[in-house]
């Protein structure tokens, strides 16, 4: 056995990710900024846009969902660690930071996951029609890799108090709901807005869905499923690199 | 000797504050060596550099062979530590907190279950292994750390302060426990700012005053050899005149204090000699004869306060 080598720390990022299901994701705060905020903005929507057909609008909540739980956490966990000091017990054991940040990734992206397929099934049982089932889970999959990365990096900067951290984390969050093509089809945007919205993954995975659903997007596929990849890519880099960085200034 | 930690011109500042300033020295394979110093001297700190939490921002530290900034999860894998402040999961059983560090550390489930029982049976906990963390006592959460440090069977164990603010219980437990881990073989680190601890365990102690290393060596021959003068407390079964002591060789001071006398001598040795001699000579005989000789709280304080900037 390789301490150092990728599979052992894959192993180990694992068990920092069942640590985190057990400990941090079925609890109050998650529910409700995870699942019931997006929820809630959804039915608002849906009384107040009575012109949006309800196939957009779910669309719009099955992207919402997993933006919002895929992000729920993960923001928290880092500055909540260093507070009570588990931090330091994990830079003492045999992991890297890197893989510490991956086990928080597989975490987040498995619950954001869970959430959002249970948000599938409710659309369906609304009797929306699944066109593209494949492309899909391909979507889910890699939106919440790209959401959890996002999630991870909104806990770089090194304070150990979880509250500004979430307070940053809502910050931007909300905006990227808004230019992200879930309540506003992008069709409609303004200029500024689409320059806007292109900036954020969550316009590529809501128009995924909004495919998968209904067949009409207004990229091309590959386009979306390219940028959504390339936005993971760029996150995940990101966040592992500047965590190696702030990690110590927690301790 | 092996060196099993070697630390080189280690640095460490935070802003414009050096918290450790270029100290260096080695821990033997098997050794127990005290790392001493008050509040604020850089402690802490050096034992963060030294497991790879925090960077060193100048010198080298080998530990167990690795370099701990280029080899640092080569290192972990070797060493465990319990820390100044109790780091379990509050939110899970002992027996969570001891399977995660059994998978961080790369066991086989099955050794890991193995190793959690026999720990938390060795700490007392095994019982109450099912129970969250948070309901626990202080002194049961140090133990907990403990176990969870030696889960995988670590050559060398680093600790800071592992018996603050615990009942005297949890202190001997944990105080036996680390005497029997170092007659097994492990190499252990301790930070402390208890001197009769450090007196008590330790082969060797380091002392560290304002980020500076400021004595390395054994605890007796710390204690003597921060006192040039030795005191001695002799009583004989009857009066004895005080002049005659006073000149007797080695001795350089002698006061009566109720039934004994209280002697400094520059040579202990000749002074103890004399006063048979003299016990004899004047038909008086010796009823107690003790050397006094400074603790190790002496040492620290004196060692401390000559360092004082």
């Amino acid at each position: 056995m390789n301490p150092a080598g990728f599979s052992e720390q894959v192993r180990r990022a694992w068990a920092v990710a069942k640590k985190d299901i057990r400990i941090y994701y079925f609890k109050g705060p998650v529910l409700i900024f995870g699942v019931f905020m997006p929820l809630f903005l959804f039915l608002a929507f849906l009384m107040g846009s009575r012109q949006l057909p309800l196939s957009f609008l779910i669309s719009g909540l099955v992207g919402m969902t997993l933006f919002f739980t895929a992000t729920a956490v993960s923001p928290a966990i880092f500055p909540w660690e260093g507070s009570v000091k588990t931090l330091e017990r994990l830079a003492s054991c045999p992991i890297t930071v890197e893989a510490i940040v991956f086990g928080d990734m597989i975490a987040s992206l498995l619950f954001g996951i869970g959430i959002t397929v249970v948000t599938v099934i409710i659309g369906l049982a609304l009797g929306l029609s699944l066109l593209h089932g494949i492309t899909l889970l391909a979507a889910i999959f890699l939106a919440a890799c790209c959401f959890s990365a996002i999630g991870m990096l909104l806990a770089v900067p090194p304070t150990n108090v979880p509250s500004n951290i979430m307070m940053l984390s809502s910050l931007i969050k909300f905006p990227l709901v808004f230019i992200s093509g879930i309540f506003v089809p992008l069709e409609q945007m303004p200029f500024w807005g689409l320059v806007l919205s292109v900036c954020s993954p969550l316009t590529y995975f809501t128009d995924l869905v909004r495919y998968s659903f209904t067949d009409t997007h207004f990229f091309p596929v590959w386009i979306d499923i390219a940028a959504l990849a390339v936005f993971t890519l760029v996150f995940t880099v990101g966040t592992m690199y500047l965590h190696k960085r702030t990690m110590p200034k927690r301790m | 000797m092996t060196a099993v930690i070697h630390a080189s011109d280690l640095t460490k500042s935070f802003g414009k504050s050096t918290a450790v300033n270029h100290i260096s020295f080695d821990v033997q394979k098997g050794e127990i060596f005290g790392f001493l110093g008050p509040n604020g001297a850089g402690k802490t700190t050096t034992t963060r550099m030294l497991t790879g939490v925090i960077p060193l921002d100048a010198g080298t530290a080998t530990i167990l062979g690795y370099d701990i900034r280029s080899e640092p999860v080569l290192a972990k894998q070797r060493f465990g530590v319990v820390p100044e402040t109790s780091n379990a999961y509050t939110d899970l059983s002992a027996w969570q907190n001891l399977m995660l560090m059994g998978e961080l550390y790369g066991l086989p489930r099955a050794r890991a279950e193995q190793r959690s029982a026999d720990l938390l049976g060795m700490v007392g906990l095994l019982e109450k292994k099912d129970q969250k963390v948070q309901a626990y006592s202080k002194g049961m959460k140090q133990r907990l750390i403990l176990a969870m440090a030696l889960i995988h069977e670590p050559e060398l164990l680093f600790l800071d302060e592992p018996t603050s603010g615990l009942d005297v219980q949890s202190t001997q437990m944990i105080l036996t426990l680390l005497s029997d881990l170092n007659r097994q073989g492990t190499t252990i680190f301790l930070t402390t700012h208890n001197m009769e601890e450090a007196n008590r365990l330790c082969h060797r102690v380091g002392i560290i005053r304002g980020g500076k290393m400021v004595a390395i060596d054994a605890p007796e021959k710390l204690k003597t050899a921060i006192d040039r003068v030795h005191r001695i407390e002799v009583s004989f079964d009857r009066e004895v005149p005080g002049d005659p002591i006073l000149g007797l060789p080695g001795v350089i001071g002698a006061n009566r204090t109720g039934d004994k006398w209280q002697i400094t001598a520059d040579n202990r040795d000749a002074a103890i000699r004399s006063l048979v001699t003299f016990s004899q000579q004047n038909g008086a005989a010796i009823v107690t004869l003790n050397t006094l000789a400074p603790s190790l709280d002496d040492a620290f304080l004196r060692l401390t306060q000559e360092a004082q900037p």
